[in-house]
């Protein structure tokens, strides 16, 4: 008799272990991939810079905790993002570097007129290759980096006020100290 | 007619050939072309990067090209995207411990099946053999 009442259960058990897994896919956005780079060094680049023209390289940012945030005039989720990025910076916690990924110049330059331009500094990646390197797959991407120039956190898609304050803001006091 | 035919079928095929890269060997081309259907586009997902329109993958396609003329091999290649996409481009993932459930569920899943089905035709048998007893 109790063995009977296991067997008509079990079809249950694999039922229920099915609705579970398949619970758990439910509204997770697929487009969200771990980054292979957390807590590994920046990678190496030397790009021009949007505002004055001088390269920017790892070691022009040697030392400073910032975030690096990935942007383009052509990308629509960054104009929403903009507002954000333009708190934060605002905020003045740490500086906001921008890379401003396969774009046009004189657009992205018009782009900061029209909304502001936020950033510390903007590096011109034009072709996308240093885009590659930081594992880059589509804008807004941002990455926090430390003082010793290694990368610990990775945000794709926009900033927003969550993902500020659960994921940034621990990490960013959890560096700090490696500000020269 | 058939010749029609023939010519708009060669015209298709120029107008889909959109990047082309120049190889030294037949080997460095089956590399290429290997190394690009086993990576995946990160953008559009259920794509590889050969068959994908994605900016992200002409780029991908163009990095792939320069390491093959490079003479870099394929786990050379490969191993350069990994680090910097991690183990999602790959469509052909590594074997390690904690992508072991991955390639053995199946083989276990086929074994449990096949238990239970020999049981079951064993069973049956024993069933009907004891029928014919009766």
């Amino acid at each position: 008799m109790n063995k009977t009442v296991i067997k008509a259960l079990i079809p249950l058990v694999i039922f229920l272990s099915l609705v579970y897994l398949l619970y758990q896919g439910l509204g997770k956005d697929t487009r969200l991939l771990p980054s292979a780079l957390i807590n590994k060094p920046v990678p190496q680049f030397a790009l021009p810079s949007l505002m004055t023209g001088k390269t920017i390289n790892n070691d022009t940012l040697k030392g400073q905790m910032y975030l690096l945030n990935v942007w383009a005039s052509w990308c629509p989720n960054c104009r929403v993002e903009h507002p954000m990025v333009t708190e934060f910076a605002r905020q003045n916690i740490i500086p906001v570097y921008g890379l401003n990924y396969k774009d046009d110049n004189a657009t992205a330059k018009a782009w900061l007129n029209q909304f502001g331009n936020p950033y510390t500094d903007i590096l011109i990646d034009a072709e996308g290759l240093v885009g590659i390197d930081f594992g880059v797959y589509g804008a807004p991407e941002t990455f926090l980096v430390d003082g010793d120039g290694m990368i610990r956190h990775k945000i794709v898609g926009e900033l927003n006020p969550q993902n500020i304050q659960n994921e940034l803001l621990p990490l960013i006091e959890k560096h700090k100290n490696t500000i020269k | 007619m058939k010749k029609i035919f023939i010519t708009l079928l060669l015209m298709a095929n120029t107008v889909f050939a959109i990047d082309i890269h120049e190889f030294k060997t037949e080997q460095q081309r089956l590399d290429y072309q290997q190394l690009t259907e086993e990576l995946r586009c990160l953008v559009c997902q259920n794509q590889n990067i050969a068959d994908s329109d994605a900016g992200l993958a002409k780029d991908l396609r163009n990095e792939v090209a320069k390491m093959v003329q490079k003479d870099m091999s394929q786990t050379e290649i490969t191993d350069y995207l990994v680090e910097r996409y991690g183990d999602f481009v790959r469509y052909n993932p590594p074997m390690r411990a904690d992508t072991l459930v991955l390639w053995f569920m199946p083989l276990l899943i086929l074994l449990i099946a096949g238990f239970i089905v020999i049981r079951t035709i064993k069973k049956n048998a024993n069933n009907t053999s004891n029928e014919s007893n009766l």
